[in-house]
């Protein structure tokens, strides 16, 4: 067993004891940056006219997208656990596609939003959209070299003995998923 | 004693003091009984012939008491601090006592733009009238301000008057204080704000009623 | 040294030589400001004149550096390092490779920083606590990438401590050796644990804060700027939510140091070691509730300040514990003088005084005039200094044998010590009567006030003891080169303590232990009835009962 993998003290296997510790420090990331936004925007206006002119049909494809990627993530974690690599490979493959997707949707309506002159400097709600749905989009996209890491050493053979790592980037994952629950009504839905 | 602090000449400023003081014999209190035991114990139980420590773990409720009581103290103390600071807060900061003289001050770096209203006692009109930096002002009547700032965060302060108060960009927040003699007295910047922050400062200018009714007669003569 | 290591104790060393560095760099700042402020618009010796910005400049550095650069390397990242894993009978860390990669990450932030001092326009200038929109905009300080690799240097150095953080709490959950309960831990470890957790979940805000700063410094988000609906006391709560509880993650494993020293010194328990522990997380867990005392003044909502005050001044009641705990210790005990045991009670003293002090910034209409004068800088003075630099030597002269192999010179540091012990109170004790004269922080010349004309002798006074106590820290260098090659050899356990890194070599082996250690009982056995000796190390095996 290797040494993050290794039962302890505690029974909890250590991987994952850094890895809730690492997302309890990231959980106040995206809280302080969501707290700001509700508290500014309750205080203020209420930025509907902002918002109204955010493309809600994409968020929500880009919702069922992060969602399905989640689930593939599950099943990925799951081949694991039954032992059957092709499955594996498969799973990571179509969670690092997903991922790629919801970059791509993000950047097509980022392109969308500053072409009509919507830019960060626009106003208070764009500097809160773009820097909420930034920062998030760089998460989504450091979980995807994280998935990809493990797809080549999957594809390679070389995961084992540290297949919990994918329990461990599935953990990381999810949580980008949930931190998108929370912007996509913020935003989108108000 | 009296000698810390520059001149008081508010009249909140005497609240403010005392309540220093009360503070300050109370941790006084504290600073003399820890050092001094500390001072005491050191030499009591310094390493000797023969002498051998006592095995107190303080575990136990009755050791641990020793510990435990002082902290009752501390918090009975600290609470009643409290229920006085609340009195003296609320006093300067949570009402603004009735008065007919209000007076904008915008900090700009690194001036403090200070607006009389006039005659007329309304911002915006023909007879408003800037004056950077000095502020005239009558003795023992309640004087408001309004503080603005068109760049950055700046604060007033009137150490004789032991008033303090931010000025925020974007907003217009209120403050006031009364004069209790007439006098000249500086009125610094106290949050960083820029390479001028250093140096910059005002004029108060607290003078007898006569006085200044003259002065207002200079700046807005009757027609 | 071996910069691809990924031991423990090698990475604390690297740690120990950055946060020195930065001491160094720190001291300067400090040099500069106070002569500055003793002798206005004359040229500092050694530099030259120091225009208002530049003043500014090295006021915002010095905070930064103490702060960021040399309180939390060395008292976390070094001795946390060092220690835990030693400490709870572990051979490293749980995450060796990450260790290896966090020092990375805050060299490469350390890089940043000082290479910010020589872009166009110069370092930040914006006070380390950086408020817009002064520090939004470039036109208002003239400083452009300086802020910006500021901005960097810290996220940096965030993502290296986070990163650190999870290591430590890992390791301290899974890997203590066979009968190390939570309650057998030393008070180090409890209070370096303390810390990361207060760490982890307090600098997320900030973190926060500091992206979107440096959006609407680079790319015209308005955040903090009122002119695009922004809100400039939006910062200070993201910052401040962060801010107060940093000087608990740098007090507590400055105070865990000192807990640990005062038992060996005085051969008796630490008196309270549970109620210590629990005042410890009451103190955590406040901490996360005091944050706005900071902004009193600030134009946030009058109402809410006394709840603030409320809690500001709850939070003196754990921290009295552990004073009245560690006086307690002392209390008939046997205590000798040793140069560790002269930092750690000097820590103890300068401590009360400073936590004294903090009772009249929280007490918030006194604050009305306190607020942004020298009292306040005297109050952090006080504690800050004393949980850095004097718990910091006192580990340092207390865990050098373990750390190098080598005993230091007990003559040199009792010198250094009563040098710096008088001549910080030199500096520091006049500054809070300076403070209640009215000078304002962060000015460079008081002379340009009446007001504060007459306090002028004092500033000059504090000048040339600071000057004095930079000076002081000679004998400390020179003891410790000297010692790290010619001191004399160092055993096992040249204190008699009983915490199991005094078992293991000195320096220790790579992997620590030569076998892996069993713990019977907790740190603190000094003069136990149990024990024929005044000390009971943890992992020896309980007396055999004669048949």
């Amino acid at each position: 067993m290797s040494r993050s993998e290794s039962l302890t003290m505690t029974g909890i296997p250590t991987g994952k004891v850094g890895m809730w510790w690492f997302l309890a420090s990231e959980i106040p990331v995206f809280g302080g940056l969501i707290a700001s936004y509700v508290v500014v925007r309750l205080g203020s206006g209420g930025w509907s006219d902002a918002s109204s002119h955010l493309n809600f049909s994409l968020a929500l494809a880009n919702t069922f997208v992060l969602l399905t990627s989640s689930l593939t993530m599950v099943l990925a974690f799951a081949a694991v656990e039954e032992k059957k690599p092709r499955r594996l490979q498969a799973n990571l493959l179509l969670t690092l596609l997903l991922g790629l997707t919801f970059l791509m949707i993000k950047g097509f309506e980022y392109a969308g939003e500053i072409g009509h002159g919507f830019t960060p400097g626009a106003g208070i709600f764009w500097s809160f959209y773009y820097g909420m749905t930034g920062l998030h989009a760089l998460h989504v996209l450091g979980g995807i070299v994280v998935n990809l890491v493990l797809l080549v050493a999957a594809l390679r053979d070389t995961l084992r003995p540290n297949e919990h790592r994918v329990e461990l980037a599935g953990l990381y994952w999810h949580f980008v998923d949930i931190v998108w629950i929370f912007l996509f009504p913020l935003l989108y839905l108000t | 004693m009296s000698s810390w602090f520059p001149e008081n000449v508010s009249t909140f400023g005497g609240d403010i003091d005392s309540l220093f003081y009360l503070i300050l014999y109370i941790t006084g209190a504290w600073f003399i009984l820890t050092e001094g035991l500390i001072v005491f114990f050191l030499i009591r139980y310094r390493r000797r012939q023969g002498s051998k420590a006592a095995y107190l773990p303080g575990e136990s409720l009755r050791q641990a008491s020793w510990i435990l009581v002082p902290c009752v103290a501390v918090l009975i103390l600290d609470l009643w601090l409290d229920f006085r600071g609340a009195d003296v807060w609320a006093k300067i900061k949570r009402q603004v006592p009735p008065s007919d003289l209000v007076i904008q001050i915008t900090g700009k770096q690194f001036n403090w733009e200070i607006v009389y209203p006039g005659p007329d006692r309304k911002f915006g009109t023909e007879d408003d009238l800037q004056i950077d930096n000095e502020l005239h002002v009558p003795v023992g009547k309640v004087v408001h301000v309004v503080l603005k700032s068109k760049d950055v965060i700046h604060s007033f302060f009137l150490p004789h008057l032991r008033l303090k108060q931010d000025a925020v960009p974007g907003r217009e927040i209120q403050a006031w204080f009364e004069a209790t003699k007439p006098g000249q007295f500086e009125m610094p910047c106290a949050e960083l704000c820029g390479f001028g922050h250093s140096g910059m400062n005002g004029q108060l200018i607290v003078q007898p009623q006569e006085e200044y009714e003259k002065w207002v007669q200079e700046h807005w003569p009757k027609k | 040294m071996n910069i691809f290591s990924t031991d423990h104790k090698v990475i604390a060393k690297q740690y120990l030589s950055v946060g020195l560095f930065w001491a160094i760099m720190g001291g300067l700042t400090a040099y500069m400001i106070r002569w500055q402020l003793a002798y206005p618009d004359t040229e500092v010796p050694g530099w030259g004149f120091v225009a208002p910005d530049f003043y500014n400049m090295l006021v915002t550095m010095h905070g930064t550096i103490m702060v960021f650069f040399v309180a939390m390397p060395i008292l976390l990242a070094a001795f946390g390092n060092f220690l835990i894993p030693l400490m709870i009978g572990a051979q490293d860390m749980a995450f060796p490779r990450l260790n290896r990669l966090s020092f990375w990450v805050f060299a490469l932030a350390s890089v940043i920083l000082l290479v910010s001092f020589f872009v166009p326009g110069g370092a930040a200038s914006a006070g380390w606590t950086g408020y817009p929109p002064l520090s939004a905009k470039a036109e208002y300080t003239g400083v452009h990438w300086g802020l910006n690799l500021w901005l960097l240097a810290l996220a940096l150095e965030f993502a290296s401590f986070l990163m650190g953080g999870v290591n430590f709490l890992t390791t301290a959950i899974n890997f203590r050796a066979p009968g190390m309960t939570f309650f057998r831990l030393p008070l180090v470890v409890w209070m370096q644990l303390t810390a990361a957790v207060l760490f982890m979940l307090s600098v997320g805000p900030l973190i926060a804060g500091a992206v979107m700063l440096l959006m609407d410094r680079v790319i015209g988000t308005t955040f903090f700027l009122p002119e695009g609906g922004g809100q400039p006391l939006l910062w200070q709560h993201l910052f401040w939510f962060f801010g107060h509880p940093e000087v608990y993650v740098i007090l507590l494993p400055g105070l865990g140091l000192v807990l640990e020293i005062l038992p060996v010194f005085s051969r008796k328990p630490i008196f309270g070691y549970r109620a210590i522990i629990y005042s410890t997380i009451v103190a955590g867990m406040l901490s996360f509730v005091v944050w706005a005392h900071h902004q009193f003044l600030s134009g946030m909502d009058p109402r809410l300040v006394m709840p603030f005050s409320i809690t500001t001044i709850l939070i003196s009641v754990p921290f009295a514990l552990i004073v009245f705990a560690m006086i307690a210790t002392l209390w008939r005990g046997s205590i000798s003088f040793s140069t560790p045991m002269l930092f750690a009670l000097g820590t103890l003293s300068i401590f009360i005084l400073g936590g004294l002090t903090g009772i009249f910034n929280g007490s918030a209409p006194v604050d009305i005039y306190l607020h942004d004068t020298y009292f306040i800088v005297a109050h952090f003075h006080y504690t800050l200094f004393s949980a850095t630099f004097f718990a910091g030597f006192a580990g340092l002269y207390f865990w050098f044998p373990k750390m190098f192999g080598r005993m230091m010179s007990e003559t040199l540091g009792k010198i250094h010590f009563w040098l710096t012990f008088i001549f910080f109170n030199a500096v520091f004790l006049p500054m809070h009567f300076v403070g209640l004269g009215g000078m304002m922080r962060r000015i460079a010349n008081p002379m340009q006030y009446a007001f504060l004309q007459h306090l002028q002798p004092m500033n000059i006074f504090i000048t040339v003891a600071a000057i004095l106590l930079l000076l002081s820290q000679i004998p400390f260098v020179i003891n410790f080169f000297w010692s790290l090659r010619a001191g004399k050899r160092a055993e096992r356990n040249p204190w008699q303590a009983n915490t199991l890194e005094w078992t293991a070599l000195s320096p220790p082996l790579h992997d620590n232990f030569e076998r892996v250690p069993v713990v019977y009982r907790s740190p603190y056995e000094y003069s136990s009835p149990e024990s024929p000796e005044d000390w009971l190390p943890q992992d020896r095996p309980p007396a055999v009962a004669q048949s």
